[in-house]
C-alpha cells in the first residue's frame, strides 16, 4: 500500500468527529476501530504465526471482567484495570499455550474453542463476578478521563478506540520487521522446517499469543467502559471469537491492513443490517451474515486484500 | 447419552478422515434432524422412531448438497476458508431456523416410548435407553458398512490416499460426496433419537457439536471405532461431573479433561500421528 | 575425537523396526555417505539424530556429549543442520526470507541476517532468485534453497537427505560440485543419496543400511566389494 493512503485515512479518522456529531456514525466508527484492533491482534497469532484461534473472546472477556470487577468491587481506576487485564490475559495465554500449542491445524482450533467454553462456563457460575446476570460498571459523574467514562459525547471514546487500533497496528508493524515476525511466518509455513533451522517453535508461539492476548484484553476493557455493562454472553461467547477472526479473514489474514479493511466493511454492514432488520426477533440479519461468510469463504479466500491485489495486477 | 454423542461424532470423524475438513455446521445439522422429527410428528403424527429413516435421508441429502455447493469449492483452499465456509453455513442454518420457526422450545409430546425402567435399582428413561440401543445399532451398521462393503472399502481407500485411490479407478469426488451424505445421515439418526426426549430449538445443536468435536479429537480424527469409545467416555464424564461437581459445570469438566489428555497425548487417546 | 557418535540407535513404529542398533561416527570435516533401499531407515536415522524422533534405545553424542532428548531447534543451535527428503521450503515467504530464518541463528539483527542470507544464496548459485516466492522455484532450485537455508545456520555438521533425488540430470553435476566445495571447506557432512555413482565419488566412508540395520560400513572401495551390499542393493547390474 502506498504511504499516502494510510496517512489520508488517519487524517480523515482524526477529523471525523468534527464532521459527524451525531452519536450513531460515531458509534459505528468506534466499533470499526474496536473490531479492527481485535482483528489486528488476532492476526498476530493466526495470520502471521498460523495458529488459528477460535477462543480469543477469552482474552477480551478477561480484559472486560478484570477492569470492571476492579472498578466495581475495589474502586480502582479502569486504566489500572486495563493494565491488570492485559497482564492477566498474558498469564492465561501462557498457561493455555502449554496444551493447545501441542496441537496443529483443526485440532488446535477445536482446543481453543474448548478453552473458550471452559472460561465462559466458569464466568457464568462465578457469583462474585456477577454470574450469568453480569456486572454493571458503576456510573461516575462528571465525565473524566481518570474515570474512563464520558456521557456527554462519544468523541473521547472515539479517540481512545482509534488509539487502540493504532497501537495494535504499530505493534504488528514492529513485529513484522523484527526477527520474531520472520519466525512467526516460518512457523506458519512449516514448523518442523523452522525447528530444523534453530527456531524455538514453542517459545515463539507463546510470544505471539502473549502479544495477541494483551492487545485483545485492552479491547475488552475499552468495551466494558464504553457499554458499561458486561455479562458472559456479551464478552465471552464463541460467536465473538468467530466474529474477531471473521473480520480479519474478510480483510485478508497475514497482512497489516487486511483486518482494518475487514472491520471497515463488516462493521457498518452488521450495524446497518442490525438496525434495519434486527429487533424483529426474526434473525434475518444473521441469515444474511451467515450466508455472506459462506460466500466469501468459497469465492474469495484471500479476503479483500487479495481482491485489491488482483485488481492492481490487472491492467 | 455417550452413545448418541458417539454417533454424532462418528459422522464428523468420517468426514474429517476422508478429506480433513471439519464440519463446523455439524450442530446445525443435528438441529435440523430434530426439526425433521418434530415436523414429522406435528404434521403427520409420525413418532420420531418411525421417522428416523426420513431424518437420515433428509440429512444425507443435506450433506450431499453441502459437499457439492460449498465444500468442493474450498477443498484445495486454505484451512481458514474451510473453517469459515462451514461456520457460515452453520450460522445460516441456525438463524434460518430461527427466522422460519422462531425461538420457541418445542417437544414431541406423547412419544411411543415413555416412562422409566428400573435396571438393577437405577431408573433409566425408556426413550434414553432405546436411543442408546439404536445409536449403538447404527454405529455397528456404520462400522460394518465401512469395513465390509465394497463402497465402504473404497471410502477407506480414499481416506488413506486420495491420489492412489483415484489411480485405482475410484471416483474420489463421488466418494467425498458419499462421505458427506453418510456422515450427515449419522447426525440425522442421532437427531431423530434425541427428538424423543429433548427440547427442540434453533440453538440446540451447539453443545452437542462441541462435545462431538471433543469426542472426535479425543479419539483421533478419522478413526471411527475410537470415536465410539471417546464418545462414551465424554458421555460418562459429563454425567459423572454433573453428579459429583455441579450440573452447570459438566461441560467445562469435559473440556478440561480434553485439554488434560492433549497435554499427555496430543494425538488423541487412540490416534497415531 | 569424533564429532558425532551414533550408538546403538533403535526405533520401532508400532511393530515395524525402522532402525535396529545403528552405530557409526563422523569425524570433524568428514563426509559420510548413507545408502540403502527405500524403507531402509535412512530418513528415520536423520530424524533420530536431529531430535525430530526419540529413539527407543541408543544414544546420539555430539563432541562426546549426549544430545538425546534435545529438541530439533536445540540440536540445530549446536551446529547440526539438515535438509529434508521431501523438500520443505516456506512457500509464501521469499527466497531470501527463507534463508534468513537460518541466518537468525547467528545474528538477531534483521539487516545482518539479510546480508548473511544473500551470501548463502550466492554460494549455492541462487542469488538471482532472492526476491522470488519460494513456491515459484523449480525442484532443483528448491534443493539449493534448502541447502542455503541450512548453510546460513553456519553448521559444523550438515545432514543432506537426497542431494540429487528428483532433480533433472543436467543440474546434478552442479549440486555435486557444491557438496564437494562445502566438504573441501572443512564442513562435516552425512549424505543420503540414491545415485550410486555420486555417493561413491564423494564419500570418504559409507554406511549401508538394510531394513534398519547396518549391513556394511567402510570406504567406497570396500562397500562395492561387500557381498551383502551387492545382494541387498547394488544388484546384478552393478556386478556386471
Amino acid at each position: 500500500m502506498t504511504r499516502a493512503v494510510p496517512l489520508l485515512a488517519l487524517a480523515a479518522a482524526l477529523a471525523f468527529p468534527a464532521a459527524f456529531t451525531l452519536p450513531f456514525p460515531r458509534h459505528v466508527m468506534i466499533m470499526i476501530f474496536l473490531y479492527g484492533a481485535l482483528a489486528v491482534a488476532w492476526n498476530i497469532l493466526a495470520g502471521y504465526c498460523g495458529q488459528i484461534s477460535l477462543g480469543h473472546a477469552v482474552f477480551f472477556g478477561i480484559g472486560a471482567y478484570t477492569s470492571t470487577l476492579l472498578v466495581a468491587r475495589a474502586e480502582l481506576s479502569p486504566w489500572l484495570g486495563m493494565a491488570a487485564g492485559a497482564a492477566l490475559a498474558v498469564l492465561v495465554s501462557q498457561l493455555v499455550g502449554y496444551p493447545v500449542f501441542r496441537l496443529r491445524g483443526h485440532y488446535f482450533a477445536i482446543a481453543t474453542i474448548a478453552v473458550g467454553e471452559i472460561v465462559q462456563t466458569l464466568a457464568i457460575n462465578w457469583d462474585w463476578a456477577g454470574g450469568a446476570r453480569g456486572v454493571f460498571v458503576p456510573i461516575k459523574r462528571p465525565d473524566s478521563f481518570a474515570n474512563f467514562q464520558f456521557h456527554q459525547s462519544k468523541a473521547v471514546y472515539y479517540y481512545i478506540a482509534l488509539g487502540l487500533l493504532l497501537l495494535a497496528l504499530a505493534v504488528t508493524r514492529w513485529l513484522e520487521r523484527s526477527r520474531h515476525g520472520y519466525y512467526f511466518r516460518a512457523i506458519r509455513e512449516d514448523q518442523d522446517a523452522a525447528a530444523s533451522l534453530g527456531v524455538h517453535v514453542a517459545r515463539e508461539k507463546h510470544r505471539a499469543i502473549a502479544v495477541s492476548a494483551a492487545l485483545t484484553a485492552l479491547g475488552g476493557t475499552f468495551y466494558a467502559q464504553y457499554v458499561l455493562f458486561i455479562d458472559p454472553e456479551s464478552v465471552l461467547p464463541l460467536s465473538l471469537s468467530i466474529l474477531i477472526c471473521l473480520v480479519a479473514v474478510l480483510g485478508g489474514v497475514g497482512t497489516l491492513w487486511g483486518p482494518v479493511l475487514g472491520a471497515a466493511v463488516l462493521v457498518p454492514l452488521s450495524e446497518g443490517t442490525r438496525v434495519w432488520l434486527g429487533g424483529t426477533g426474526k434473525a434475518l440479519d444473521l441469515v444474511i451474515y451467515g450466508g455472506l461468510i459462506m460466500v466469501i469463504a468459497t469465492l474469495q479466500p484471500a479476503g479483500l486484500m487479495g481482491l485489491a491485489r488482483r485488481f492492481r495486477r490487472a491492467p | 447419552m455417550g452413545l448418541v454423542y458417539a454417533l454424532i461424532a462418528a459422522g464428523l470423524s468420517l468426514i474429517f478422515g476422508l478429506m480433513e475438513v471439519v464440519n463446523f455446521a455439524h450442530g446445525e445439522f443435528l438441529m435440523l434432524a430434530m426439526y425433521v422429527a418434530f415436523f414429522a410428528w406435528s404434521l403427520a403424527r409420525l413418532d420420531p422412531l418411525a421417522s428416523l429413516p426420513l431424518a437420515a435421508l433428509a440429512l444425507a441429502a443435506l450433506g450431499w448438497a453441502t459437499y457439492h455447493g460449498v465444500i468442493r469449492r474450498v477443498l484445495g483452499g486454505p484451512m481458514l476458508a474451510q473453517i469459515f465456509a462451514t461456520f457460515g453455513l452453520g450460522i445460516f442454518l441456525r438463524s434460518g431456523a430461527q427466522f422460519l420457526w422462531g425461538v420457541d422450545f418445542r417437544t414431541v409430546k406423547e412419544p411411543l416410548l415413555a416412562g422409566r425402567l428400573s435396571v438393577g435399582g437405577v431408573f433409566v428413561g425408556l426413550p434414553q435407553l432405546a436411543a442408546s440401543a439404536l445409536a449403538l445399532g447404527a454405529f455397528v451398521g456404520l462400522y460394518l458398512f465401512l469395513s465390509r462393503s465394497e463402497t465402504g472399502l473404497a471410502l477407506q481407500a480414499t481416506a488413506q490416499d486420495r491420489q492412489a485411490a483415484a489411480l485405482m479407478g475410484i471416483d474420489t469426488d463421488r466418494m467425498f460426496a458419499l462421505g458427506w451424505a453418510i456422515g450427515s445421515a449419522c447426525v440425522g439418526v442421532a437427531g431423530g433419537l434425541l427428538a424423543m426426549f429433548f427440547y427442540i430449538f434453533p440453538e440446540v445443536g451447539g453443545p452437542f457439536a462441541l462435545l462431538a468435536y471433543v469426542a472426535v479429537a479425543l479419539g483421533g480424527f478419522g478413526n471411527v471405532p475410537a470415536t465410539l469409545l471417546a464418545g462414551v467416555l465424554v458421555g460418562l464424564t459429563e454425567v459423572f461431573a454433573g453428579l459429583v461437581i455441579a450440573p452447570a459445570m459438566k461441560y467445562a469438566v469435559v473440556f478440561l479433561l480434553y485439554l488434560a489428555v492433549v497435554l499427555w497425548r496430543p494425538q488423541g487417546l487412540f490416534g497415531r500421528f | 575425537m569424533s564429532l558425532l557418535t551414533v550408538a546403538g540407535l533403535t526405533k520401532r513404529f508400532g511393530g515395524v523396526v525402522a532402525t535396529r542398533d545403528v552405530s557409526f561416527d563422523v569425524r570433524p570435516g568428514e563426509l559420510v555417505g548413507v545408502i540403502g533401499p527405500n524403507g531402509a531407515g535412512k530418513s528415520t536415522l536423520f530424524d533420530l539424530i536431529t531430535g525430530f524422533t526419540r529413539p527407543d534405545s541408543g544414544d546420539v553424542r555430539l563432541d562426546g556429549r549426549s544430545i538425546l532428548g534435545f529438541r530439533p531447534d536445540q540440536v540445530a543451535c549446536l551446529g547440526v543442520a539438515r535438509t529434508f527428503q521431501k523438500l520443505r521450503p516456506f512457500p509464501e515467504m521469499t527466497v531470501v526470507e527463507n534463508v534468513m530464518i537460518g541466518a537468525f541463528q547467528k545474528t538477531a539483527d534483521v539487516a545482518a541476517a539479510r546480508e548473511a542470507a544473500l551470501a548463502a544464496l550466492e554460494a549455492v548459485g541462487l542469488g538471482d532468485r532472492a526476491g522470488a516466492h519460494a513456491r515459484a522455484l523449480s525442484t532443483g532450485q528448491r534443493k539449493r534453497l534448502e541447502l542455503a537455508r541450512a548453510l546460513a545456520t553456519a553448521p559444523r555438521l550438515l545432514l543432506l537427505d537426497e542431494v540429487t533425488g528428483g532433480v533433472d540430470q543436467a543440474t546434478v553435476p552442479a549440486l555435486v560440485r557444491l557438496v564437494r566445495e562445502l566438504h573441501a571447506r572443512g564442513l562435516a557432512l552425512i549424505v543420503i543419496e540414491h545415485n550410486m555413482r555420486v555417493i561413491m565419488e564423494i564419500s570418504e566412508r559409507i554406511v549401508a543400511l538394510q531394513l534398519g540395520e547396518v549391513i556394511a560400513h567402510g570406504t567406497p572401495a570396500e562397500i562395492v566389494r561387500d557381498r551383502r551390499v551387492i545382494d541387498a542393493y547394488l544388484g546384478e547390474a552393478w556386478r556386471a
